[in-house]
This record gives structure tokens, sequence and C-alpha cells, in this order.
């Protein structure tokens, strides 16, 4: 069962943790900048055209991407065609319900597609079979099987990971299967305010307590290339600079470690 | 590696000459029992029990455990022991004078309280009284949770584990049947207890852990704040 089970965060568990922010360590003992433990496992699930899965913390999601031939978009006749889906499953918390997705799994969706999408990491110039007919249609659809907080991180690096490994089915049509092409590896980051303190990799306490959320991606130029702030608080322009810096240099750690 | 105790999966056979067979296991054959649980076995002069790794917990009569208040009724709050079903606490089994609908001042959404098991039917309804020596709502502190299981391995014979980590860390430690822990003391030492008792968590089926936790709490001496009591 979840720390939190049905998103009610204690009055003692908040006080503890921003008794810790005081002295500079968090909830769970961290630094600010410290990520929980994570694990990436790709090519998880043998039959899909590739896959992910991604333990951070206790947070615990599937990614698999699914890659076929289709109609490409009119306006964009020359492109390859690429869509993301988050499925909260029911299991994954006791708030989570199967149904329609809702506001927090699209947001979810859109945070990680921007990243990739933006960053320019696949090159959907080369998925095109048939210019204006036919291209390559790419799937990215992630499964979150445990939830304790920071979801968009976790995604985002399982359909990074997923992606990195995979194949076009070429053969499927007569010709002969190739990687998917990739150009570079963005890494997002999310960092929430607690009493002031930016903290990076929130868990569920901390994202309950948090006043404000920014998710930035950023790739191994060292560029930014997808920017989403969430909750109802606020970040100072100066907060928002060492935000830029935090998730720059954590995500060069996590680029090297994870995601080479 | 440290040695373990005894491993059984559902369905193994449990050796046994005289000792009854207690908690997880059921009859398969004649004067044979099977385990029910992926557990370890626990034997002593009279009894054999298989205690799972993990799994719910259900309450049981004069259980003390630690729960958390969801929700507030008219004269009831509904309360998160931290099982498949929820408990109920209703205003005059608490050591305050309450009156019908104003319960809100003395435990708020989100409190936690140290309570005890009063009554449980068939259905799995139970109720939660606050009125016992002892019982009361928590206030500051901390609280962590482990599985229900392995709750009797931190408590240790007669006590001794959860006391010897809470004079260790001088720390003040409660232990709810249910699996949450209350932890109270200065931050940097209730830290050190949480790893302490993490570990008694992660090594509940090995043998010789007492003496390992007494080792480990030894080393970390330097770490632990004295002027906490």
């Amino acid at each position: 069962m979840p720390k939190d089970a049905l998103g009610v965060l204690s009055e003692i568990k908040k006080s503890f943790i921003t008794k810790q922010i005081k002295e500079g360590r968090r909830g769970d003992g961290r630094k600010p900048d410290e990520y929980r433990e994570l694990r990436i496992q790709t090519n998880y699930v043998p039959r899909a055209n590739g896959s992910a899965l991604v333990e951070l913390g206790k947070t615990k999601i599937l990614v698999g991407v699914k890659i076929d031939a289709g109609e490409p978009f009119p306006d964009t006749p020359n492109l390859g065609v690429f869509t993301t889906n988050v499925e909260l499953l029911p299991m994954a918390f006791p708030t989570f319900e199967s149904g329609p997705p809702n506001e927090m799994s699209i947001e979810v969706a859109r945070v990680v597609d921007r990243g990739i999408r933006e960053s320019k990491m696949v090159d959907f110039e080369k998925l095109v079979i048939e210019p204006g007919k036919k291209v390559w249609v790419v799937f990215v659809d992630i499964n979150v099987l445990d939830y304790d907080g920071n979801l968009f991180d976790a995604c985002s690096y399982g359909a990074v990971a997923a992606l990195k490994t995979a194949v076009v089915p070429g053969s499927k049509y007569g010709g002969k299967d190739t990687q998917l092409p990739i150009n570079n590896t963005p890494v997002s980051v999310t960092i929430v305010k607690l009493d002031d303190v930016m903290v990076c990799d929130p868990d569920l306490e901390e994202e309950q307590m948090s006043t404000t959320r920014v998710t930035i991606t950023t790739t191994e130029d060292g560029h930014i290339r997808a920017m989403q702030k969430g909750d109802l608080g606020y970040f100072e322009l100066d907060e928002i600079r060492k935000a830029i810096k935090m998730s720059s240099d954590t995500g060069s750690i996590i680029r090297e470690k994870y995601l080479k | 590696m440290t040695e373990t105790k005894q491993i059984v999966i559902p369905g193994d056979e449990i050796e046994r000459t005289n000792e009854k067979v207690r908690n997880g296991a059921y009859k398969c054959g004649q004067d044979k029992y099977c385990s029910e649980y992926f557990g370890i076995v626990q034997r002593n002069e009279q009894f054999i029990d298989i205690v799972p790794f993990t799994g719910p917990y259900f309450p049981r009569k004069d259980d003390k455990i630690i729960g958390k208040i969801l929700e507030i009724g008219p004269s009831m709050w509904t309360v998160d022991i931290n099982s498949p079903y929820h408990s109920l606490l209703h205003m005059n089994d608490t050591p305050w004078r309450t009156s019908a609908g104003d319960i809100k001042r003395y435990l708020a959404i989100g409190d936690y309280i140290y309570g005890k098991i009063m009554s449980i039917n068939e259905l799995r309804e139970s109720w939660v009284t606050l009125k016992d020596a002892g019982l009361r709502k928590l206030e500051g502190g901390h609280i962590i949770s482990i599985p229900a299981p392995k709750v009797p391995r931190i408590i240790g014979k007669g006590g001794s584990m959860v006391n010897m980590i809470k004079d260790a860390t001088g720390t003040r430690i409660v232990v709810g049947q249910n699996g949450l822990i209350w932890l109270d003391g200065i931050p940097k030492n209730i830290m050190i207890a949480i790893d302490a008792i993490k570990m008694v968590e992660n090594e509940a089926h090995t043998v010789g852990l007492t003496d390992r936790m007494e080792a480990y709490l030894e080393s970390k001496k330097g770490e632990i704040d004295g002027n906490s009591k």
C-alpha cells in the first residue's frame, strides 16, 4: 500500500519533511538534487518494437513502442507520425480509476511527448515510406504500474530508453528491419518547491506538499528543449535559473549513467 | 552469506514431529500440513507458524494499531488502519468530552492515532477505541510503514529489538500491529532508527539478526546526537 493512500498527507509527515528541509535534507534523507534509485530494463517486452521497464524509487512504469505504417498528417506529408499515451492503471494507486484519461495522465503524456518531439530526438524525416501517402507511425504507450511521485521523469526516461532500442519493422512490408533513427537523448528533470527550497525528483509526499513544480527537458548540447510549469504556486526569476542549472546538471548525470 | 531460516512456498509440506501447526498452513492429507504462504517457518517447542514475507493486515481484537483519520462524520471518524478495510472511531470511544457535529476539533483529517481494535465482526467491519492506557493522538515525529507480517520481528522477543533501537538512537518508537511505526526524536536520529528498522525488515528471514543489529547500532554510535532525551 502506498505511504499515503487516498492522497491525504498527514500533518506529522508534513512537519517532519519541513523540519528536515530546514536542515538541508529531505524527508527520506536525500540531498536536494539527489535522485532516487533508478533502474531501467530495455527490451522488457520481447514482442514489442521497443520497450522499457523503469523503476524510480517505488514508482514503476512500463513503456511499449509500436511502429507501423500509416498515413501522415496532411500538413506534414514528409514527416513520420509520433503519438504518446499514458495510462494510469487503477492498481497503481488507490485514487486512480479506469476510464477515459484524466487531466493528470494527459499532462504527463503531453510533457513526455513535447520533450521528445521538440528535442528532435527521433529523425521523423527518415520515417517516410512514400511522401504524402505512407509513413511510419510511432506509438509510445506508457503504463503506470506503481505510483510514488514524479511520473513525468519516470515516463520520460522510459519513453527515451524504449525509443533508443526500438526497431522499425521494415520486413513486414518487404523491406529490412532498421533501428529507429535517433539524433540525441533528451532528459527531463522535475523540480518542486518545498518551503522555498528547490528539490528534484519529488516522491509522493513531496509532490503532495509542494506549492509549485517545473519540468525541464535538456539535451546533451545543454539546450533547453521543453519546459512545463504546474501547480498553483510561483517561481522567482532566480529560482527558474537555479532550476535550469539543476536540471541540466542532474540530467547529464542521468544521461551518462542510465541512457547511454 | 548469513544463515537463513527455512523458506517455504505455498503447497510445501511442513516437516514436524510433535508440534502443533498453528498459522499459515492447511491440512493436505492424513496428519500432513502444507504451507499456505510464501514465507518462513517459525518453530518453537509447541507450535509451528508460517510467517508470510508480505501481505495485508487484517485486524484482530485488542490489536494496538496506528491509524490515520481519513474522513469525519457527525459522530464518527473513518480511520485508515493500513488494511483493505477502513475502521471506525466513535466519539464516545475517545477520552475527550465531545459533542456530535463538533468532533473536528479533536481529530482532523490526516491526523494519526494510536488506538486499539475494540471489536470486529464477520463483515470485517471494525471499531477502534482510544479509551485505554497509552492510547492517544500522535503528535510530532515521523511515520513509516513496513509489511504487517514483519512487525513481530521488529519488536523482537519481549520487545528486545525495538528497545535496542530505541536506546541506541535515543528516539521514542511506537510500533502498531498493522505495520505503521511512529518515531519521535531529533530528525537525524530518526533517520538512523529508520535505517535500522529497514535493515530488520530486509533481513527478517535470517538467523542471528539481533547480534548484527547490535553491531550495526554500535557502528552508528558516533553519528547519534545524545541530547535528544
